[in-house]
């Protein structure tokens, strides 16, 4: 038997090391429907979790997968399913459910071109939007984006300890390639990985409210089982859990909602930069895409141009004050995703009109060359 | 004499959060009795009510969740039973309660109750089947009679009904009966049989719907109890395939599965986790 932590140097996927990186958080449960290109984690996970005490379930379609992992949670054991672009898009009522009945959960997209079936083995970056919009209503996501397998291995324990802190589901939006690319993975000492669990309910049993927030505005999580015998509802519900159908309910539990993840930013949001100091024209990117973006720095500080690489880790909540901040000192920006506009619109948004915003778009099933960027970058600025 | 508090009380308050008394359900309707036989029902069955959990989906029985002084949990429309199955693979040690409609459990959610009953999760499905989507006004259900008017049929139901205790039995449940909300104690007695089965147990509780289905369909609420009353016929282990609902013909009602083969968890166990672990799991 494996231990839950693989401790060493692997040659791994970027599927993989998101397996590996679930077990490292402490995930013990996993609902699963395959889907190219993630399958690969389900079926990694599905030899690994029944190993260190987990429980791996295939279940019946996406939208079944979703909300077992919502009642594994609700059961106190950290869960996690993952998907590509039309499982997403099952997904997203029960993502909903958990950001409403604030139960923690991951959700890992491996990013494939759309939309419908699109190219299912191919990858893209077209699911941006769905990830902060896709399910009904408004409301605050976290959603990660890792450019590499070693980094999607910390991003995923990160995912967990942001969903567990702020009791929101967490999306890691990654992509086919950074999915099926393998590349070294160093996995360290189980004692040196940080992991958080959520906030525990405490105090006498018959006086708990389940949604009363706590100093950083997240409720303490009683769970299933544990005596306090609470009420979870998806209804507009007040800090009892009781469904409260008035405006003033829905404005009280919506301020708290969205209010947990604005009013922590600074401890949500990690970005990334490469040569950014003296740069005049910012790249703004993520994933895969930034990857091709360093190449196009490099290949533009090579010819006299000052380009720097502003990289997303964090792409929801968006880090719009870096953006004004920059916007304020450079001539422009230049967004690299591959997609037609999506997170190039939060920049041009960000930016405020102080500098020109410029997109190098794909519709998705092959990388964006350096070349196409760089020309993109001379000719704008 | 002026009657104390003490006196009103009602016996099954302890299981009830009567600060959200008054409930929504209408005059005549019958989910209140079935939701009372299912509370009394975990009561008489012995089982850990601190261990206890209700899961409801949407609809009006979907509100049952909602009104029980347990650990509950009102989920998405149809997805009760996935939810119900996260909950009880992560910690087999509660005791899940489904409690939900039949447009909630067997339209929008037919898939994960079929899949439910192949897994064997144990768990304890309570349908309360009143023919009709009632919360939203009363349109056509999976479940409503060939013929029968509703808001989105009006002039009658081109559809025929799903049989459940059939979809259940085919599907692999392990406990399988129907009873109607005037069959109080037979209905009461299996939904405790059901908490008590190991496996994927469905009870079916027929129930009026008066001022949605009812009054569409020349039924009043006392019509729908004089039906239950002279057209059902009580046959423990009839075959589920005799089980269509046709009140002209006449009604069957009664236990027909009630079999014990592994659950989920069991063939999970068995087959996926090293034989080492499970020893020192027994040793412990």
């Amino acid at each position: 038997m494996k231990p839950a932590v693989l401790t060493g140097a692997h040659f791994m996927t970027g599927d993989v090391a998101c397996a590996e990186g679930a077990l490292a958080a402490g995930c013990r449960f996993f609902g699963g429907y395959p889907i190219t290109p993630a399958t690969e984690i389900a079926e990694h996970i599905s030899g690994r979790l029944p190993q260190v005490g987990g429980t791996f379930i295939q279940m019946e379609d996406e939208i079944a997968a979703m909300a077992s992992i919502v009642g594994a949670s609700c059961a106190g054991v950290k869960s996690m399913t993952a998907t590509s672009g039309p499982g997403l898009s099952l997904m997203l009522e029960n993502i909903g459910l958990a950001v409403c009945t604030e139960t923690p959960c991951v959700v890992v997209n491996v990013q494939r071109a759309g939309p419908s079936t699109g190219l299912p083995t191919l990858g893209a970056q077209g699911d941006m939007m769905q990830a902060r919009w896709g399910s009904h209503g408004h409301y605050e996501i976290i959603a990660l984006a890792p450019a590499s397998p070693q980094e999607i291995f910390y991003q995923t324990i990160e995912a967990f300890n942001l969903s567990e802190t702020y009791r929101v589901p967490v999306l890691i939006m990654t992509d086919e390639m950074i999915g099926h690319l393998s590349e070294r993975v160093v996995i360290p000492e189980a004692k040196a990985i940080h992991t958080v669990s959520r906030p525990k309910a405490r105090g006498r049993k018959d006086r708990f409210k389940p949604f009363a927030p706590g100093p950083n505005g997240v409720a303490p999580m009683a769970i299933a089982g544990e005596g306090y015998h609470i009420h979870v509802t998806g209804l507009t519900h007040d800090e009892r859990g009781y469904p409260d159908m008035t405006v003033e309910g829905q404005e009280v539990m919506m301020s708290r909602i969205v209010g947990k993840i604005r009013n922590n930013l600074k401890d949500i949001i990690r970005t990334d930069s490469y040569l950014l100091d003296d740069a005049e024209i910012v790249i703004v990117s993520y994933g895969v895409s930034s990857r091709t973006s360093l190449a196009a720095v490099d290949e533009a500080r090579a010819q006299g141009i000052k380009a720097g690489l502003f990289r997303l880790i964090t792409v929801w909540p968006f880090p719009e004050e870096e953006i004004r901040k920059l916007a304020a000192r450079v001539k422009g920006f230049v967004t690299v995703e591959l997609n037609l506009g999506q997170i190039h619109l939060e920049v041009e948004r960000s930016a405020g009109g102080l500098a020109p915003c410029v997109l190098v778009g794909h519709a998705g099933g092959t990388i964006i060359t350096p070349d196409r960027v760089l020309k993109t970058l001379k000719e704008a600025f | 004499m002026t009657p104390t508090n003490k006196s009103i009380n009602h016996p099954l308050d302890d299981l009830l959060r009567t600060d959200r008394i008054p409930h929504i359900w209408c005059p005549g309707c019958g989910i209140g009795t079935a939701f009372a036989a299912c509370l009394t029902a975990m009561k008489a069955s012995g089982i850990d009510l601190e261990k206890t959990v209700m899961v409801s989906g949407i609809g009006c029985s979907g509100r049952g969740a909602g009104y029980v002084m347990l650990d509950s949990y009102h989920t998405t429309h149809g997805r009760a039973i996935p939810f119900a199955t996260g909950l009880k693979l992560a910690n087999p040690e509660l005791n899940v309660v489904v409690f939900s409609g039949d447009g909630d459990l067997f339209a929008i959610g037919g898939n994960h109750f079929i899949h439910g009953a192949r897994r064997n999760v144990d768990i304890t499905v309570v349908c309360v089947n009143n023919l009709n989507y009632g919360m939203t006004g009363g349109q056509v259900a999976a479940t409503t009679p060939l013929g029968a008017k509703t808001t989105t049929t009006p002039v009658g139901n081109p559809d025929g009904p799903f049989n459940l205790p059939l979809m259940a039995y085919a599907a692999g449940a392990s406990y399988v009966s129907r009873w109607t909300i005037l069959h109080t104690r037979d209905m009461t007695e299996s939904i405790k049989d059901a908490l008590l089965n190991r496996g994927f147990a469905f009870v079916e509780v027929l129930s009026p719907c008066p001022v949605n289905f009812g009054r569409r369909n020349k039924e009043k609420a006392l019509d729908s109890l004089r039906l239950y009353q002279e057209k059902t016929i009580i046959k423990n282990d009839a075959h589920p395939s005799e089980l269509d609902i046709d009140f002209e013909r006449g009604v069957t009602l009664g236990k027909f599965v009630d079999i014990e083969r592994p659950t989920c968890i069991d063939r999970y166990d068995a087959t996926c986790r090293p034989p080492e672990m499970l020893e020192e799991e027994k040793a412990a």
